[in-house]
Parts: C-alpha cells; sequence; structure tokens
C-alpha cells in the first residue's frame, strides 16, 4: 500500500516537472500562447466616466476606450497633434465682440472668441453594448432583479458616432450629478457652459430622480453643423484649447448610455457608466473587478487605424518603424491585476509573468550598473534575461518652494531675495538626484521642463543666481558665496544682523516618518546648516498640509506638476498670479505675484510656437530666475524595463492611447517563461528528510519511555 | 416562558445595540476629526484645478454639505436628524452600507471580497489547529526532556520573527527560487488554490511558534490533575492519556478561544492580502482610510464590532455547551 502511495507522489511530481506551463504561471495554462498583455495596477481606479477621471492610474484605460477628437503623434517630438476621431485638425476662425471673423494673425485683444470647426470620421461605430439596445432602456424590477453585471445582458448592439455626441459629453461637463474636475475651468471659457450648469441644478432639483436628457437643454456655445461637424466657440483667444481635445474629458458620450445607467436597479449594483464605459476606442472594458482584474478585448466595430509611417530619425534603426502602415491594435487582449506591494511586481517581471516593468528604489541597483563615467547600463542579470531599458525625461517639475506671501522668505525686498538665493545655492540638488533618484533626474534651471518648448539647453539655460558656466557645464555656486549673499540679505552666519538671533526656517511637507523621508529631510537640514542656518521640518498629514497651502501659512514646501499638455503655459502658468493658491484657489502654490511677469504670460499664452514666443517665454524665465519662488527642483527621469518579447515601445509622457501601438511575440514568452520557471524539487525533499529524521529519536525516546515503565 | 439560554442571548442582542451606537459615534467623531469633508472632497476630486465650486459640488452630492452632528439652523428634532452623523449612521443598523464615495455599492464590494479573506483564514485555522494541537502534544508528551527545550526553544524563536520576514522570505524561496507556485494572484474556483498555498504556509509557519507555546501550556496544566494520574494509573499509555483525556478536558478553552475568532475570519488580513495580491476584506478598510472614504470605514468599523460581539456571544453559548458546569441565565 505505502509503495502504490509512493509511485502515486513520485507520479504526480513527474507530472508537474514535465509540464509546459511552470507551476508558479499565475495565469490559466490556455493562455500561454496567447496575444495577451500582462500589467498590474496598485490603486484600483475610481472613475473611468471621461467627464471625471483626471489621474493617471484611470486614464490608462479610459485613454485605450474612448476616442478624443485629436492624439498625439506616437513617434514624432515635440509632440505633435494629429487627428484621431476628426478628420483634421482645425485652425481657429477668430471673432470680434460682435462675432465678425478677423484675421488669423489678430492680436489677442481684439479677439472676443475663437470658433472651433470640427469635423469627424464617418462609420465609426461604438463597441457592442446593451445600452444600444432600446429593450433595455426601461427595465421593469423583476428584469433588472436577474442582472448582477453587464454581461448578464444578451443583447448588445451599437450605433454610429455622430458629432452630437461629442456635444452631448461638453454637457455633460457639467451635469449636476456629475463633479467633474475641469467644469469650472471650461466654464470659463466654453460659452454658455456656466449657463447650461445653472438651468441643469433646476432642472435636476424639480425631478431629482428621473434621467436629466441633456440632448434637451441648449448649449449656446456648442453647436451641431451636420451628423458629422460641430462647432465649439470659447471665450477669447486660447490655443492651448486644442491640446484638451486630446484629453478624454472631450470623448463623445451617447445619449443611451446616460439613459441606460440612469436605472436605479443598475446604480445599486455598480452597474455604471463610471465602471463599464461605452467607447469607440480600438479596447473595450470586458471586465472590471477593481478588486482584482481589469480586462481589456479587442472592440470588434474599430473602425482601425494603421501604425504611424513616419518618425523621428532615430526610430527606424530603432526598429520602430518595422510596422509601418499596418492595421492597429497588436494585442488582442491586455489584462490588468491588482498589485498593491511593489516586490511581487518586480519578481513577477523577472519571471516573465509582466511584460514591462517601472524599477523601485529596491530593485536599481539588481537592474542597474551606473559606470565610472555615470553612464547607465542594464546589470548581466538582466542583460542574460534580454531585458531592454528605455529611459525618457518626463515633462514635470516638482519644486522646493518658497511661499511668497512669507514675512521672512517671501517677498520681493533684497534681503527676502537673497535670502533664497542662497537657500537655492545651499540645497545641492545634483546630489539629492543621486542619493534619493539613484540618477534619476535633470536638475532644474526653470520652470520649463526638457521636451517642451521653451526649454533652453546649454549656458543659455542655466539659472545665473545659483550656477555658473564652468568647463561647459553648469557649476553650483560655492558655499562661500552662498554665505556671502546671506550675510548681504542681513543674516551673516545665520543670524540676524541686528538681533543677532538665529534664523530658523521651517519646511512644511506632508511626508510620513518613514525611513525615506527621515533620511531627506535629514539630509535637507544638513544643506540649510552649510549656510549656518536652522531648518525645521513641520511634518503634518495631507489635509493640514493642504490647508495650510491654501491659506498660505506654509513658508517652505515640496509641490510638483505633471504636465496636461505640451505647452509652457502648461508650466508657467503655476507662476502667474491670476492663479495665485492665496485668494484664487489657483495653481500656483508659491502664490508669486509678479505683474511684470503676468504681463508676459498674458502675451505668451496666446502666441504660436515660434521665435518670438521663445523670446517672450526667455524674459519670464529671466524674472522667475532673478526672482527665485522656486529655490531647487528636478524634472525626473523614466526608467522602463521591457522584455524583449515586447516591440515598439517608445516612452510618450503626454499621451496614455498607446497600448494599440505595441506588440508581443507571445511564443518566445512562452519559452522564456518555461526556460526561467522550471520547479525545483530536491530543497523539499531534503527538508522532508530531516524533518522526518528529526522524528526518529523522539519514536525511539518514547518506546524507552514505555518499555521503563512496563519494566 | 422563553428559555434561559434565548433570554440571555435576547438580552446580549439588547446590549449591541448601545454599544454600537457609541462605536459608530466614536469613529464618526475620531474621523471627522482629522478629515473635513472638504478635505474628502479634495482628495476624492484630485489635486489639479480643484476649484471651491467643485468642492461644495461634490460635498452637496454626497450628503456632506450638513452639519456634522447638531444642525443649529433647524427647528426640533430635525436638529438631530439633519446632520451627516444621523444621515450617514440610520442606515447602518439595517445593515445598508451605503455607497463608497466612488460610487461602488459597500454591501455588495463587502460580499465579494469576503469570499477571497474566507478562502486564506478557514484553511489556515483548520490546519493551523491540528498542527498546533499535535506539535504541542508532542511537546507535552516529551516534557522536561532535551526535545520540549529545543521545541520551545524553536517556538519562542519562530514567533519573535516579523510576519513580514515570512511573507518576504516565504515569496522569495518558495516562489522565486524553486518556482513552485505563483508569487501573488487570485483566481476562482479550483485555480484558486494554487494561489492559497503558499499564504496560507506562510500563515502556518507564522503561527505555529505561538500556537504551539499557548497550547502546550494549555495541556501542561491539565497534566497534573488528579484524573490523569488516575488513567495512568489504570495502565493507559501516555499518547492514549493525552490524546484521549487530556484533550478532551483542554478543549474548553480551545473551543472557546477559536469561536471568539470565527467571525473575525471575514474580516481578512492585512499584509497577507496585501503581499498576495488576494482581493479579500483586509485592506479594504486601509485602502479607504487612506483615501478618506467615510463610508467604508464606518460600515467596516460597525461590521468588524458587530461581528465581535457575535464572537463574544457564541463564546459563551459555546462554553455552557462544552462544560454542563456553566450555566447562562441570571
Amino acid at each position: 500500500m505505502k509503495d502504490q502511495y509512493l509511485f502515486l507522489i513520485a507520479l504526480l511530481l513527474l507530472v508537474a516537472g514535465c509540464t509546459q506551463t511552470p507551476l508558479n504561471n499565475p495565469y490559466p495554462a490556455k493562455e500561454t500562447t496567447e496575444n495577451i498583455l500582462y500589467s498590474s495596477f496598485s490603486e484600483r481606479p475610481k472613475h473611468l466616466d471621461p467627464a471625471l477621471s483626471y489621474s493617471s492610474n484611470e486614464i490608462v484605460f479610459t485613454a485605450q476606450i474612448y476616442e478624443t477628437p485629436f492624439q498625439y503623434h506616437y513617434l514624432k517630438r515635440p509632440y505633435t497633434l494629429i487627428p484621431l476621431a476628426a478628420e483634421t485638425v482645425p485652425k481657429p476662425i477668430y471673432l470680434d465682440k460682435i462675432n465678425h471673423p478677423l484675421p488669423e494673425n489678430a492680436p489677442a485683444e481684439e479677439v472676443a472668441f475663437s470658433l472651433y470647426e470640427i469635423k469627424i470620421m464617418p462609420h465609426i461605430q461604438y463597441q457592442p453594448h446593451p445600452a444600444f439596445s432600446n429593450i433595455y432602456h426601461n427595465m421593469t424590477g423583476e428584469q433588472l432583479d436577474k442582472i448582477n453585471q453587464l454581461a448578464d445582458f444578451k443583447e448588445t448592439s451599437s450605433r454610429e458616432l455622430t458629432a452630437n455626441d461629442f456635444i452631448y459629453e461638453i454637457k455633460r461637463l457639467v451635469h449636476p450629478k456629475l463633479s467633474s474636475p475641469i467644469a469650472g475651468f471650461m466654464s470659463e471659457y466654453i460659452v454658455g457652459l456656466k449657463e447650461l450648469s445653472e438651468t441643469l441644478k433646476q432642472a435636476a432639483a424639480q425631478s431629482p430622480s428621473t434621467f436629466l436628457d441633456l440632448r434637451k437643454y441648449p448649449l449656446s456655445g456648442v453647436e451641431e453643423v451636420d451628423r458629422y461637424t460641430y462647432r465649439i466657440k470659447i471665450v477669447g483667444k486660447y490655443p492651448q484649447f486644442l491640446y484638451w481635445l486630446a484629453m478624454p474629458f472631450f470623448a463623445p458620450i451617447p445619449w443611451e448610455a446616460d439613459l441606460f445607467y440612469s436605472q436605479k436597479g443598475l446604480i445599486d449594483k455598480n452597474i455604471t457608466l463610471d465602471w463599464y464605459p461605452i467607447g469607440t476606442g480600438p479596447y473595450m472594458l470586458t471586465v472590471n473587478n477593481p478588486n482584482r482584474q481589469m480586462v481589456m478585448v479587442k472592440n470588434p466595430n474599430f473602425h482601425g487605424e494603421n501604425y504611424p509611417k513616419d518618425g523621428e530619425e532615430e526610430d527606424k534603426p530603432a526598429g520602430l518603424l518595422a510596422n509601418a502602415g499596418l492595421p492597429m491594435p497588436f494585442i488582442d487582449k491586455a489584462i490588468y491585476s491588482l498589485e498593491k506591494e511593489d516586490i511581487p511586481v518586480w519578481n513577477k517581471f523577472l519571471q516573465g509573468y509582466y511584460d514591462a516593468s517601472g524599477i523601485g528604489s529596491d530593485s536599481f541597483d539588481q537592474a542597474i550598473r551606473i559606470g565610472a563615467t555615470g553612464n547607465v547600463d542594464l546589470s548581466d542579470e538582466m542583460k542574460e534575461k534580454g531585458i531592454r531599458l528605455i529611459t525618457g525625461t518626463s515633462p514635470t517639475t516638482y519644486y522646493l518652494g518658497f511661499n511668497m506671501l512669507d514675512p521672512i522668505v517671501g517677498g520681493f525686498s533684497d534681503s527676502a531675495r537673497k535670502l533664497r538665493q542662497a537657500v537655492a545655492i545651499a540645497i545641492d540638488q545634483e546630489e539629492s538626484i543621486a542619493i534619493f533618484q539613484n540618477g534619476r533626474g535633470v536638475a532644474m534651471q526653470g520652470p520649463i521642463p526638457p521636451g517642451i518648448f521653451g526649454y533652453q539647453e546649454g549656458r543659455n539655460g542655466i539659472n545665473p543666481e545659483v550656477y555658473d558656466w564652468v568647463n561647459e557645464k553648469p557649476q553650483r555656486k560655492s558655499i562661500q558665496e552662498a554665505k556671502t549673499i546671506l550675510a548681504e540679505a542681513g543674516y551673516p552666519a545665520g543670524r540676524e544682523a541686528k538681533s543677532g538671533t538665529p534664523l530658523i526656517l521651517y519646511f512644511d511637507t506632508p511626508g510620513s516618518s518613514g525611513p525615506d523621508d527621515k533620511a531627506h529631510f535629514d539630509w535637507l537640514r544638513k544643506q540649510f546648516a552649510k549656510i549656518d542656518l536652522q531648518l525645521v521640518i513641520r511634518n503634518t498629514d495631507y489635509n493640514r498640509f493642504q490647508d495650510k497651502m491654501q491659506k498660505g501659512t506654509a513658508q517652505m514646501f515640496q509641490w510638483g506638476w505633471h504636465a496636461d499638455y505640451p505647452d509652457p503655459e502648461n508650466f508657467l502658468f503655476l507662476l502667474y498670479g491670476g492663479n495665485a493658491k492665496v485668494g484664487k484657489g489657483g495653481e500656483n502654490a508659491t502664490n508669486y505675484v509678479n505683474p511684470a511677469f503676468d504681463r508676459l504670460f498674458d502675451q505668451m499664452r496666446n502666441m504660436e510656437n515660434g521665435p518670438e514666443r521663445q523670446e517672450v517665454i526667455d524674459k519670464m524665465v529671466a524674472i522667475f530666475k532673478q526672482d527665485l519662488p522656486w529655490a531647487t527642483g528636478f524634472h525626473p527621469k523614466v526608467f522602463g524595463l521591457y522584455h524583449n518579447w515586447y516591440a515598439n515601445i517608445k516612452p510618450n509622457h503626454i499621451a496614455y492611447n498607446t497600448l494599440k501601438y505595441v506588440r508581443l511575440d507571445p511564443q518566445i514568452r512562452a519559452t522564456s517563461r518555461t526556460q526561467w520557471n522550471r520547479p525545483i524539487w530536491w530543497p523539499v525533499f531534503v527538508l522532508s528528510g530531516i524533518l522526518a529524521t528529526g522524528i526518529v529519536p523522539a519514536v525511539i525516546l518514547y518506546r524507552r519511555r514505555e518499555k521503563g515503565k512496563l519494566q | 416562558m422563553i428559555a434561559p439560554m434565548t433570554a440571555y442571548i435576547l438580552r446580549r442582542l439588547l446590549y449591541t445595540f448601545p454599544i454600537l451606537v457609541g462605536i459608530n459615534l466614536l469613529t464618526f467623531t475620531l474621523f471627522f476629526v482629522v478629515n473635513t469633508p472638504n478635505d474628502m472632497a479634495r482628495l476624492h476630486l484630485g489635486v489639479k484645478r480643484v476649484t471651491p465650486e467643485a468642492i461644495d459640488k461634490w460635498k452637496r452630492e454626497h450628503g456632506y454639505n450638513k452639519p456634522l452632528l447638531v444642525n443649529r439652523q433647524e427647528e426640533g428634532k430635525r436638529k438631530f436628524t439633519e446632520t451627516i452623523f444621523f444621515d450617514k449612521s440610520v442606515s447602518l443598523f439595517l445593515f445598508d452600507f451605503g455607497h463608497a464615495d466612488d460610487g461602488r455599492d459597500i454591501g455588495r464590494d463587502i460580499q465579494e471580497r469576503m469570499g477571497p479573506s474566507l478562502a486564506i483564514a478557514v484553511p489556515e485555522l483548520i490546519v493551523g489547529l491540528l498542527i498546533n494541537i499535535t506539535a504541542a502534544m508532542g511537546l507535552t508528551l516529551f516534557r522536561a526532556t532535551y526535545i520540549d527545550y529545543w521545541g520551545v526553544v524553536i517556538a519562542v524563536a519562530m514567533m519573535s520573527i516579523s510576519f513580514l520576514f515570512y511573507i518576504i522570505g516565504g515569496q522569495f524561496l518558495i516562489s522565486k527560487l524553486l518556482h513552485l507556485v505563483p508569487i501573488s494572484g487570485f483566481d476562482e474556483g479550483v485555480m484558486m488554490v494554487k494561489f492559497l498555498i503558499l499564504p496560507t504556509i506562510i500563515g502556518l509557519l507564522y503561527g505555529v511558534g505561538s500556537g504551539t507555546r499557548w497550547y502546550r501550556t494549555l495541556f501542561l496544566e491539565e497534566i497534573g490533575k488528579d484524573y490523569v494520574r488516575t488513567a495512568r494509573a489504570k495502565g493507559l499509555s501516555e499518547v492514549i492519556v493525552l490524546f484521549r483525556h487530556v484533550l478532551r478536558n483542554a478543549a474548553i478553552p480551545i473551543l472557546t478561544g477559536v469561536v471568539v475568532l470565527l467571525p473575525l475570519l471575514f474580516l481578512g488580513a492585512l499584509l497577507t492580502e496585501s503581499f498576495f495580491g488576494i482581493p479579500g476584506l483586509g485592506s479594504y478598510t486601509i485602502d479607504a482610510i487612506n483615501s478618506q472614504d467615510f463610508g467604508i470605514v464606518r460600515a467596516m468599523v460597525f461590521l468588524g464590532s458587530a461581528l465581535y460581539i457575535v464572537g463574544l456571544i457564541l463564546t459563551d453559548i459555546m462554553y455552557a455547551w462544552a462544560d454542563p458546569r456553566v450555566r447562562l441565565g441570571g
């Protein structure tokens, strides 16, 4: 009998050892050679309704499902707008106060309105969805009881995309039951949106529980020209508006979606547009279980789009044009699994179960080798697996800001400005990047990050208040110089010249008390100590910190901004007086108000990119460098690791609808997974043997004792 | 005439009500001391371009535009009913948990997440009990020998190591080096098993030290009693004495200790679920605290309290059932 058991166990182990699917494969065996992309998400998306969604973890999904009028070219840099659902990228028509057309080069102050006429492509179909079946528009309680998920609807249908669907979504931005993050901002631009908001509020108050049919409420600034054309009228001249039309806020939504999802029985079961999007894009969401997994599959009704035929010079040798002109998307399905911790994600990537990965600080040394000259290379372990490293600088700026309303560090007095300059010199940003970012960052010279028009490289780009140009590269001014400037500011040796009391500065942060934060704060204190200043870290929770920022009671703080769109206006507006955090609730966290800067900003925001605009930007950046409302900062470098079966990767930090461009070789992946994950059984047998051997002395001892009792 | 046991249960259930109201009030106060409705709105709407109008609108939509506990603008009982506390609390007692700030039905989320939590907790509890009791019996059998001594040393060592170490070490050894099970993930049906092996083994390893020591103490207390001496005098072997007599008498504290845990198994384990990507209830509360979702926080605290009270009542009942000397009532 014992022999039979042993044989059975041995057979099982043999079968397990010989199977083509590794034992640690977290996916079903039948998926092994399927054309599926595997990725992860750490935080469940809150909104997939394009009127609400504004987070990077949501746009990963919405950008593949919804199609906006425009998109960014996948390969071209600088980022270039091209049509997506639209036929062309339109030129705005400028109008005066009485709606008479103005010439293209009309000065901004004469332009009362800008008119955008957008013509969309015909024959674009929505994904199959029950919302398009009339039979599901007014379901009875009994019918609704049988529905627990969207897949329970037996019938689906579709219809053609029309211009009205784009208009419908613009109206949804001010729907009284939706809190669109851009409603307030867009109401300032789109003619009639503010009035529509009030009208809808009253309509909803009169019959709160019924479906609010937005088609019945006209929006004066947005009109349908014909089935495939619509016009948007905005206040004044705002060239950046086209970029907004490449964001999911302006994706089309069919009115049927709102009607279908307004049924209470569905809302009670979490079946809403926020969880089950309806789009025309290359993919559609088929599984939405943010507690575990989100699955997107190819939209069978997708109108088709071809891989770009042109790109940058280096794209062809990099193989990025190998699929030029081929129909997209290339991947059949994308599965995103919830992973709360970094360690499992990293290990699964190394085992081949995720196709791409970022590099956490814990795994940096395992993945990257930095040469003596500072060059970045992959470690041997990564190279052996054929993993590729692709890097890029993100259009993001993280900065240490001064509250310009603060009586000590703020304001425009010579003393305050020199104090800020001394601090800016003392904080060694390059060291911070080396220690805390593993070298993954570019020290800030101005508010505009690399890759965005207006960014200046080389000697012209450095901040002369903080750096000198030595040996063809920027060199931070010496600490001695900073001390001298500090003395000129009225704080010799870090003490007030008149009273002799030490100057204490405060850094407000919502940071945790974790080891990384502690190390960073200790480092920051040392930077201030270099010029004999005392720094006190005021570590509060997130809410208190936000409260201080709103009220302008913080003194110094760290803040950041990631580009919404690739235009310098999207960074320089962070320093515009009209956007001050205090009093205006804007994004100018330092509350920096300089009339000269503001005047140039008003001029620059309406200009086309070109030498004239560059000149204005240079003047603005020069004012910024002189005033130094931001002491220091950096633009992060993004390091991405990709397996050799994953192709057509070009980092794009502005566009998110990139899933359609990438392709996989599932066969190579399957072979690699098998090779890398062969089960190793001998330690299990050895451990079992040790345990079994350990029992023997116990049995002997027990028998001896029992025998002794009998005797 | 109601049986004493039924009367006892009814009385305990009635006591539950004020306890739950108190816990709810405490949760409410603590939550809103740290998070104001404005903070909640700001966090929910994101960090970019949030206007005061958007904050007001969010509060109105989510029912956070009323005063917290007392509405001084209202008269009579409306002073207390037209408040956030009243709005958000009454439905709880009907086990209607309402919706999370992102619109999801909390009751459905809890139902969905309870399954995965139980899938880990139940096998861990049952297998853990068997292993711990067997190991404790073994040590008791060899009490005062080098086996007992080294067994206790190993148990103390095992219980002194952080759970996080077991998780990371286990994932590294069993999944990364030996490639025997997936490092994390979850699936439904039979496919679930391969994802449960590693977290269950790790949970068992972590619990075996403290469990063995605890049961060993119970058995050692019993082993010196008269009935054990009588059993030995009858000539029974030590194994039979332990497994037939000592185990049966030690069953009361074991049983009561286990029963109190049963309802809490539904609540899941935070670290295990986070590291193994198991969509249970363990991480649900922490995620809600991080995202300042009061709806989920109050629902989970309420559920936890209610289940704990149920556990205590069950323990009392089990105690009376297992030990005829214990009578409930009075």
